[in-house]
This record gives structure tokens, sequence and C-alpha cells, in this order.
């Protein structure tokens, strides 16, 4: 049988996957998995939204730091943006995005310690890398002719205000929203590295076993991000924005000396320090990659082609859900819910919590990675297959799913993957400060031994890897000719 | 300047030549029709002369060039935009000044659509579109006039209307036409255009629609 290039692609990420689950270190070692599980959800259905004061403060610095680190992102995206024609530009923004929010986080908190300007920043930064990316390529698109029409002598910045920006203002204000939403799981994660957002509130609760109070948060958190639109206002947006700084708490006072101490000193290699000088950088490099970046890189690489072929497969089986050629409102009803939950939690939190339900191991890592991911894509699929116009004596149920709407979604769906799949491995390696042997582990164990020179190197061949993988996504796409929007 | 006088014109597509090489010359106070076959290549000979007057005439391309997302006062400003500061253009993007909005309305009441002033480009219709790039070239206010097919979507009154209009107040102008009649009546030369080159120059009173006819 002759297989289509599409088929022979997913048939060899499968078998990738395979093999890396021979090499996978998958178990549950808890002993209690099922009722932790039980009474995690008994607490969900449970809410307590009264036990803590921290709830609402936790809330409102998510948002106020979701705000500001947004803002300025897409401020400095945007004239990012304007440059990113030159190379040297999209190196540098290739790299600020390849490297985690968290991360980024990790870095500040070293030298500007708990300052509201940490968790600004650690969004900021990596959100202005993607915001230059997405804002040059919808600029890029826009018609060029009236531009051309304008008359000579015209103001280099009238003619960006009247011919570039008004065709591509609604592109840009409907990313730029939906980074707002990626923004505020971004802020709620922060608070697991310490910042006063929900994941901090969250995690003590976990760690107390307060299931109700941790399921009052997640079940805030949903609420207010599928309530977005309506209380993200245009008119509205310029009072978030000058407001927001305010609501970021005061945190500690940033102490100079940390930061000057941070970049001629800590994250100096060690051997250029003491007397061997750069005769020592080759064995120092060298034990660092063989006993750290390594077996770091090895088990990010698994764990993501594995997590990446459950996240199709789970996007496959999740989009019928909501697909308007399969069962009744009520159960598309439910479809969409599941699937927002899925969307709107961070793979981080879930992975978070499967972590402490069911002990240490790669599984949590996988299923929180394939159920966000697979429920992202899920919906877009499932939201693409509802436009498809069947022949009305098409055949029903699971003929319906294989013969008609499979074949046809199927080129999306893999574009979709492929382009997460960066997206992924980026995850897959900041679970690694969760306690799973990714490379994010590597870097959080150097920064708890106060090694930050071998952290950053670490994270910059983190951030390599990323820009590898991207590049190799975006590669085999062009091979098989998939196209996606920007906005997944 | 409203005339000009152009010699070895050129242009090529993929390495093949579609204009020239041809002269033209047009003194000030003519009005020029294009006519010929579609593809013989009018639009490239009024694209090539636009460069060549350094883009100084108003233009009215056969694509229009709107910015869709824009009302249509501000496609219709833009024919002069450099005429005003940069802090004048930003603050009339936001906030018109009456002197502009009475003038482009006015512009607008002869072309027979002063209600749709402050409508998107993007929710007009064919005609009312056309009407907006004939309306920007107005506004330009240059001496002379480069139109391809600037009434090709305008029922029968109101082509005349415009080709009236255009007529009044461009001393100068070279238009692309198919509609031979148009051309006869309001153009005082036929310039026809066969295989990228000119094949017939005449007086449009000396002419007659069957003359003009071997060329389609």
């Amino acid at each position: 049988m002759l297989l289509s290039p599409t088929v022979k692609t997913s048939l060899i990420f499968t078998a990738i996957a395979l093999v890396g689950l021979v090499f996978a270190d998958i178990a549950i070692t808890s002993a209690n998995p099922w009722k932790d599980l039980g009474q995690f959800f008994l607490g969900v259905v449970t809410p307590d939204f009264f036990s803590t004061e921290g709830l609402a403060t936790a809330l409102l610095r998510t948002v106020a730091f979701a705000f500001v680190g947004v803002a300025l992102g897409s401020v400095c995206g945007f004239l990012l943006a304007l440059v990113y024609r030159a190379y040297p530009v999209r190196i540098f923004c290739a790299f600020i995005r390849a490297i985690h929010e968290l991360f980024w986080a990790l870095i500040f908190l070293q030298f500007f310690g708990f300052h509201p300007l940490t968790g600004v920043l650690a969004i900021a930064i990596p959100y202005s890398g993607i915001f230059a990316k997405v804002y040059s390529e919808i600029l890029e698109e826009a018609d060029p002719e009236p531009g051309r029409l304008l008359p000579p002598g015209t103001g280099v910045i009238s003619a960006f205000l009247y011919a570039r920006i008004p065709d591509c203002r609604v592109q840009m204000r409907t990313y730029t929203a939906y980074r707002l939403e990626c923004g505020l799981r971004s802020s709620a994660i922060l608070g697991f590295v310490g910042l006063p957002t929900l994941g901090f509130y969250l995690e003590s609760a976990f760690s107390q076993g307060h299931y109700s109070e941790a399921g009052a948060m997640l079940i805030l958190f949903y609420v207010l991000i599928a309530t977005l639109p309506l209380w993200v206002k245009p008119r509205l947006l310029p009072v978030y924005i000058l407001g927001a700084p305010f609501f970021l708490g005061d945190g500690m006072p940033i102490i100079w000396g940390n930061v000057t101490r941070f970049f001629t000193e800590d994250i100096v290699p060690s051997p250029l320090k003491g007397e061997e000088g750069w005769s020592g950088m080759g064995s120092w490099l060298g034990d660092l990659f063989v006993t750290q970046a390594l077996p770091g890189i090895w088990n990010t690489v698994i764990l993501t082609q594995i997590a990446l072929v459950a996240t199709g497969i789970i996007a496959l089986l999740a989009f019928p859900l909501i697909s308007t050629h399969f069962g009744g409102p009520v159960r598309r009803t439910s479809g969409h819910v599941f699937l927002v939950i899925l969307r709107s939690t961070p793979e981080y939190i879930l992975a978070y919590i499967l972590l402490q339900l069911w002990g240490p191991s790669m599984l949590p890592a996988v299923v929180a990675l394939a159920l966000h991911n697979g429920g992202i894509i899920g919906h877009l699929i499932g939201r693409q297959s509802s436009s498809i116009v069947l022949r009305p004596d098409a055949p029903t149920g699971l003929n319906r799913y294989t013969y008609e709407l499979v074949p046809r979604v199927y080129r999306s769906f893999l574009a979709f993957l492929f382009y997460r799949w960066e997206i992924i491995m980026r995850e897959t390696a900041i679970l690694g400060i969760l306690g799973i042997y990714t490379l994010g582990f590597y870097v959080d164990s150097a920064i708890q031994n106060i090694q930050f020179d071998k952290a950053m190197v670490l994270i910059l061949i983190t951030a390599s890897l990323n820009i590898g993988v991207d590049i190799l996504g975006r590669y085999i796409r062009r091979k098989l000719a998939l196209q996606t929007m920007p906005t997944c | 300047m409203s005339g000009f006088d152009l010699t070895g014109l050129t242009a090529s597509f993929d390495g093949e030549r579609v204009i020239g090489p041809l002269s033209l010359s047009v003194n000030e106070g003519e009005r020029v029709g294009l006519v010929g076959r579609s593809g013989a290549g009018k639009s490239t000979l009024i694209s090539l002369i636009h460069q060549q007057v350094n883009r100084t005439s108003s233009l009215v391309p056969q694509n229009l060039g709107l910015v869709n997302a824009l009302p249509v006062f501000h496609n219709v400003y833009m024919g002069r935009l450099d005429a005003n500061a940069t802090w004048y253009n930003t603050l009339t993007l936001i906030r018109p000044f009456a002197r502009d909005t009475r003038e482009i309305t006015m512009l607008l009441d002869e072309l027979a659509m002063p209600e749709k002033v402050w409508i998107p480009a993007a929710s007009l219709s064919g005609g009312q579109r056309q009407r907006v790039a004939i309306a920007r070239a107005l506004y330009r206010k240059s001496g002379l006039l480069l139109a391809d097919e600037p009434v090709s979507a305008l029922d029968g009154p109101t082509a005349h209307l415009v080709m009236k209009l255009l007529r009044e107040r461009f001393q100068t102008s070279v238009i692309a036409l198919h509609d031979v009649e148009l051309a006869l009546a309001y153009c005082t030369r036929i310039v026809g255009i066969q295989d990228g080159q000119i094949a017939l120059d005449e007086p449009s009173e000396k002419l007659t629609p069957a003359d003009i006819m071997p060329l389609y």
C-alpha cells in the first residue's frame, strides 16, 4: 500500500514515541493515587471560596502581572516588528522567546529578588519576541498597493499610519487578546517560583491538602478566563493598563549590589574566576555537558516526543465532542466546557496537580501536556470540522468520523501539531522544575546550588534546543505543505 | 508640470517585453484616451508614466488601492498626505479637522455619494469604491491625471458625471478606457496601443469608432 507523506510522517513520529516509551520513566509511585485523585475532585466540586483572604489578592495580582507584562511585551514587540527584517533582530527575537517565562523569572529572581519587576519582565521579554514575530507577519501580509499610491514626500510615519496599520489593526487586536489569555496563564504559574500570583497560593493549598481551597482557585481562574471578552473591552483597556502597575504588590526592594554581582561574578563560568582561566573552560564545559546537559536533553526530547503523539491522540479523540456532525446540543455544550477547561489550565498547574497525586515520574508530565495541548488543538479542529458540509447521505457514527471528517481535517491537524511541537518542548523543559529530569530540573538544581554560571549555560542549551525544534517543525510543515494561522 | 515628453519607455515581465520601446509626448492641456485590447499594455504604460513623472501626478489605478479598514474620508484624505505635517495627519486619523471634512464632503457630493463619508471602504459597492479612488485623485489636485479604467464599474449616467468632472478638474490627462464612445467624447487625442506599441495616435475629432475597432 502506498502511504501519503502525511501518514508516513505520522507513523514515523508514532514509532519514535513508542521507542521513547521504552526508555521513559513512566510509573505511578504514590501509595494511594486514586484516593488522592478522588479527594482532589471532591475538593473541586466542593470549592471553598472563603477560606483565605489571600484568594482575591492572588487573582488581582495574577491579572495585574498579566496586564503589565503583556502590555509591555506588545509595545516592545510592535517596535521590534518594525525592524524585524534585520537578521540580527530575528535571531534576537527567536532567542528571547525560546526561553520560557519561568526561566526568565528564575534569572531575574537572582538579582531583582521578589520585586514586581521580576514577574513583569518574565512575561514581557518572551512575549516581546513572540509579538514581534506575529506582528511582523501580519504587517507583511497587508496590501502594499495603498502605500505605493501615496504622494511622494509623504512622511514615513503618516504613510505607516494610513497605509499599513488600519488594515492590520483587527488582526493585531485579535492576536493581542489571545496573548492576554496566555499572559493570564503565564502570570498564574509565576506563583510557583514565589511571585504573589495564583500559583503561589495553589501550591500552598495543595501542600497542606486543602483541596477545596485549591478547587475554588481553579474554578475562579476558569471563570476569569472564560469571561475575558466580557470584562476586557477596548474602552476599558487604558484603565486596566494604567491601573495594573498599582496592583502588582510591593514585593522586596531591589538591591542593586546583587544586580552588579550577578553580571560580574555569578554568571562568569567558575574556571574563569579561579586560576585555571580559559584552559579550564574545556573540562568545565565538558563535565557540565556530560553530567547535566546530555541527560537533560535526552529526557526532554523523549518526553516531548511522547507528549507530542499523546497530544495528537487526545486532539483526534476530543474534536468530535464539539463538532456539529456528532451528538446533540447537550453533548456539544458539555464538550465545549470540557475543552475550555483543558485549554485554560496551564500545563504546569496540571502537571503539578498530577505529580502531587501520582508521585514523580514522566507520566504526570505526559498526561498534563497531552491534555492541555490536545484540548487546544481539539478545539480548533472541532470548530473547523463544523464548517465542513457533508453530503445528505453521508455515513454516520464511526464511519462518518473515519471516512468523512478525519481525512478532511488531518492536514490542518498536523499543521497545528507541528506548530505546537516547539511549545510542547519549551513546556517539557520547564516541567523539570517539578522534579522530572528534563533540562529544567538541572537548571533549577544549579540555581539551588548557587551555580548560576552552570544554570545560564543550561538555559542557553535549552533555548538552542527549542530554536532547533522550531526550525525542524517549520521545515516539516513546509515539506508537507501545511499552513497555520499564528493564533494557535 | 502637467505635460510630459518621454522616450525609450520599455517594460518587461519575466524577460518578455510587454511595452515599447516607445515614445510619448503629451502637451499641457491635452486629454489623451488610451485604447486597445486588454493585455495590450495600457495599464503598464500608465504605471510607467507614473514612475517617469516621479509620481507627482494624480493616479487612479485599476485595483484602486484603497485601505479597506479606513473610512471614505481618510481614503480621500490620503491623496494629500504630503501636504500636511505628521502631527496633523495623525490627529486627522483620530479626529478630522472641520475644513478638511467640509472639502472632502463637497467632493463626495459632486460624485453623488456624500452620505458615505464615514463608511469604511470595505463596506462599499464596486462602483462606490471606484469613486472613492477618483475622489482621492481629485483631492490630490495635481495638474496631470493618470487613470486606468476609472469608470469601468459605474453605470452610464454616473460614468458621464465622473468623466465630466475629470475633464473639468485636470488640465492634462491620460486615461485608459475600453469604452471607445467615452474616449471619443471626453478626450482630445486618442492613442491606440497594440502589442506594447503605439498603433494609432490621432486627434479625436478626426476619428470615428470604426477607426478604432481594428485595434480590438
